[in-house]
């Protein structure tokens, strides 16, 4: 097959799979909305067992477009922003698939489908670039390990911020018997963190922690803010939702995982940096991002630890973090001129 | 005066008292700290261990108070959180160090405000003294945390695991069994499954009426997540002071070089040069590099540049010629330094005749690329000339690959496939006679007349006049007009452009970095937990075995050590019966 038949074969897989997370999309949402109807959790859930399967299907379609893509272009396919889109959302929904391995997050899949389709969506139509060689300054193993690990970070925090934002919506205004069960202590306090980490020490309910933050519920009686048919039927949802500290610990351990793999990128990046451009550091704006992305980050971890914060500050640490990435992913890539404008555009 | 000095040390006092109880206090919760729970950081020393502060402060008590606010988690989260917001500017404005030129368009294009951001240090952001304040009181606040921290670790990797808790009871993790064995073998065999993984003590308690004693085992793992935790702190602190000694000890210069042509390794060779401060001219390694051929490769179709090769010739000190080639990705180590390829373009070599037919200038003159096809820019000055005659300038473009259209030139491909020379000629007085030093690649026109096709226009009478566009071609000669003299465009060489740098301290910022990350990875998923077993005699001979594990964290894999201990207890209770 030739070069040009591979490209076209990739992105008529990518479109499959765009149909195939649609049909998972609405499927969710059925879900959702039918737990915001009847309720709990315990009956079957139809329209959650075919989002995961279309899911799954939309995966595979997924894997083969970004694969095809690397044998059209005779490269690793990420090194232009159509491949970073089609790869970080690719990551996002692997690790959305493998954390269900064990648990039952299927109410997470919208929140991970959807940036997942909108990614696509806007890889199709704004970013596609024909497969291609790259230019000299890309041709280097860096791109492998700097870039690849990139993507996977970003694909890693796209779905802790998804769990932060269910965080957030399960914590807002928590009422009833969840707040006796949320007030116990949860997460590791992070790092440096664990000096004031010291929350657990007064309660009488200590469940296999020693020394960490307590989520708390800031609002006890939420449940009778909501108003109407609508905000009943968030409500609902809400209350569907496990509770805010378990959600938390979930964010947790994708944000701890991703920041990890994001400074790993930030030292590649300058270690490639050196051997490409004489410096390993050189506030490119690209550099300066991805470092405000990493103080963020580390303050979110550290914010976690910090006695007497919630874990609802926490968790927007984490939202801002990734809002960095999106945009540094967007509006550097696009608006600020620096040595990082590859992407192709 | 005094009143008022007792005033404000009472205030600050209480204010300080304030914050400590803010932070201490839970409300309605006494002290109360269940056994088995203290930790070894408690003893670090953080701002809340300390009494309230008595309302007598004094220099020193405001110092310690400082000191502790700067510690503390949430002034780091804070300083955190604006060293992210400070570092934000440097992306948004154009920075000095990286591209002058546009912070000057931008003051030009910004009168009012462009000189308010330029006092307030946003176009150097990060040699500002905000950034810089921000940045230091951070690492001190880090350094002033870590060291309380690492040396309680020091205490706590000689201590002993905590006590065993009078009561499992409130613990999540806890297991029951009742064995057939002695305490004592039971004890033996719950001391074999914990060996290697756990730091284990064993214990004795007095049993609840009988001559034989209850045992115990305390036992504790992980502490390489507190050793992950400092080791990626201090690490941090090793890149930045080795980021600060490479910027004082190294070098970075800048050169041009044409094909066919070379540098030496000293200060002078360069076209810019920038050494930190504690930087010796010594430091320079003599060698001599040239450039023998240029070599670069682009996609037919998208014009981008698919590779770029500089053949050189390096001759260090003492040594013979070698050769070797300069890459994008692969920088050549010469000299102690390391060379990188930068940038490439034309030099197209020109010979100037002046009206009396002298040659007034031949050479290669680097014209800077200003886009993907290599429309190059670039201006010819032209000081020497006959005695009496005007000196010549020229402005103008090269074409690679000319396309001509109507009026219109253009260069189509960034290959040399078709060169044209665009050039507007001036005539009078270049500026350089006072000796202040110019742009290379700018021409003062104020004294210069403009080359028209019926002669120099006068600078101080300016008229819609046409300027003569001259293009040439390599090998053909251009008269000017007026007997000004003649231009030929003979040859067009490539030019590389070298960037030479030292930084002594790159190899220890990079194993901070690397210790940094192995720090980090450890500390974040090493698992640290305790397990407590008790092995009180029961009747008959058999043991009551009660244990019980605490993580910090949610930690999956608790549950599991504890099993495993226990069922190891069960296990020999079984092969003995």
């Amino acid at each position: 097959m030739s070069t040009a038949q591979l490209g076209a074969l990739s992105t008529a897989m990518i479109y499959a799979a765009m149909a195939a997370y649609a049909v998972a999309l609405v499927s969710f949402a059925i879900d959702i909305s039918a737990l915001g109807d009847r309720g709990p959790l315990h009956r079957r859930r139809r329209a959650a067992a075919v989002g995961m399967s279309t899911t799954v299907l939309a995966a595979v379609f997924h894997t083969a477009g970004v694969a095809l893509r690397g044998l059209a272009a005779g490269r690793v396919p990420w090194a232009n922003m159509y491949e970073f889109c089609l790869v970080f959302s690719l990551v996002a929904v692997l690790v959305f698939l493998a954390f269900s391995r064990g648990r039952d997050i299927r109410y997470l899949g919208s929140l991970v489908v959807g940036p997942a389709l909108l990614a696509l969506g806007l890889a199709v139509t704004v970013f596609f670039v024909a497969a291609d060689g790259v230019q000299p300054a890309l041709q280097s193993y860096w791109l492998v390990i700097h870039v690849s690990v990139a993507t996977i970070a970003v694909g890693v925090l796209t779905v802790g911020a998804a769990f932060s934002v269910l965080q957030l919506l399960r914590a807002r205004g928590d009422g009833g018997p969840q707040a006796e069960r949320s007030a116990v202590p949860v997460g590791p306090g992070g790092g440096l963190a664990e000096v004031d980490a010291q929350v657990g020490e007064g309660a009488p309910v200590l469940v296999d922690s020693g020394a960490l933050p307590v989520v708390t519920d800031p609002e006890p009686d939420g449940g009778g803010r909501a108003r109407g048919a609508l905000g009943g039927a968030i409500e609902r949802i809400r209350q569907a939702l496990p509770s805010a500290p378990e959600l938390e610990r979930l964010a947790y351990r994708l944000n701890a995982v991703g920041f990890v793999l994001w400074t790993f990128t930030l030292v590649a990046g300058a270690i490639w940096a050196e051997a490409a451009w004489g410096r390993y550091w050189g506030w490119d704006p690209k550099e300066v991002w991805t470092f405000v992305i990493w103080v963020v980050y580390a303050g979110y971890l550290h914010a976690r630890g910090t006695r007497g914060w919630s874990g609802t500050r926490a968790a927007a640490f984490s939202l801002v973090g990734y809002g960095c990435i999106l945009l540094n992913f967007f509006a550097v890539n696009l608006v600020l001129t620096g040595l990082h404008s590859y992407s192709g555009l | 005066m005094g009143q008022d000095d007792a005033a404000r040390r009472d205030r600050h006092a209480r204010r300080a008292a304030a914050a400590a109880v803010a932070v201490d206090a839970q409300p309605g919760r006494g002290p109360y700290r269940p056994a088995g729970l203290d930790d070894a950081f408690r003893a670090a020393g953080g701002p809340t261990e300390e009494p309230p502060v008595q309302p007598a402060l004094g220099v020193v008590g405001w110092i310690r108070w400082v000191w502790r606010q700067l510690t503390s988690m949430r002034v780091a989260l804070l300083l955190l959180m604006l060293l992210a917001v400070a570092a934000l500017p440097g992306s948004l404005f154009p920075q000095r160090p990286q591209a002058p030129e546009r912070v000057v368009r931008y003051l030009e294009d910004n009168p009012a405000l462009g000189p308010w951001l330029d006092r307030l240090g946003f176009f150097d952001v990060y040699a500002s003294v905000w950034f810089s304040a921000i940045y230091l009181l951070l690492f001190i606040s880090l350094v002033g945390c870590i060291l309380p921290r690492a040396a309680a670790h020091l205490r706590a990797l000689r201590a002993d695991p905590p006590r065993v808790p009078r009561s499992f009871d409130r613990f999540a993790v806890r297991a029951e069994a009742v064995v057939e064995t002695t305490p004592d073998e039971a004890r033996r065999a719950a001391l074999r499954a914990l060996r290697g993984r756990y730091r284990a003590r064993v214990g004795e308690e007095d049993a609840p009426g009988g001559d034989v004693r209850t045992l115990t085992v305390r036992a504790e793992r992980g502490y390489l997540r507190e050793t992950g935790n400092l080791v990626f702190h201090l690490a941090l602190v090793g890149v930045l002071v080795g980021v600060a000694l490479g910027g004082l000890f190294g070098y970075r210069g800048q050169v041009l070089v044409i094909e066919g042509r070379g540098f030496a390794n000293a200060v002078v060779a360069y076209d810019s040069f920038d050494a930190g401060v504690w930087f010796r001219d010594e430091a320079l390694e003599p060698f001599t590099l040239a450039l023998e051929q240029f070599g670069a490769e682009f996609d037919p179709l998208t014009l981008r540049p698919r590779d770029f090769a500089a053949a050189v010739t390096v001759t260090e000190a003492g040594e013979v010629e070698r050769d070797a080639v300069i890459k994008v990705n692969s920088p050549l180590r010469v000299g102690g330094a390391r060379i990188y390829l930068v940038g490439n373009g034309y030099a197209p070599t020109v010979t100037v005749r002046d009206g009396s037919g002298e040659v007034a200038f031949a050479g290669s003159v680097p014209f800077l690329p200003q886009d993907g096809v290599y429309t190059s820019r670039g201006v010819i000055k032209v000081p020497d000339v006959s005695a009496g005659g005007p000196q010549l300038g020229f402005v103008g473009f090269l074409l690679p690959t000319a396309v001509l259209d109507g009026q219109d030139a253009r260069s189509v491909f960034p290959q040399p496939l078709n060169p044209v020379l665009v050039l507007t000629a001036y005539a009078g007085d270049l500026g350089l006679d006072d000796g202040v030093p110019q742009n290379v690649y700018e021409l003062d026109t104020s004294a210069m007349g403009l080359v028209a096709s019926d002669g120099v226009v006068d600078p101080r009478r300016p008229t819609d006049a046409e300027p003569l566009t001259l293009l040439l071609e390599p090998g053909q000669t251009v008269e000017l007009p007026d007997g000004l003299g003649s231009i030929t465009f003979d040859a067009l060489p490539r030019f590389a452009a070298l960037d030479l740098r030292h930084d002594p301290m790159i190899g220890a910022v990079l194993i901070f970095a690397l210790l940094a990350i192995a720090g980090l990875g450890t500390s974040l998923f090493v698992p640290r937990r305790r397990m407590w077993v008790r092995l009180t005699p029961g009747p008959d001979g058999r043991t009551v075995v009660a244990a019980a594990a605490l993580a910090r964290g949610e930690d999956p894999g608790l549950r599991l050590d504890l099993d495993r201990v226990v069922d190891a207890v069960r296990l020999t209770s079984r092969e003995n019966t």
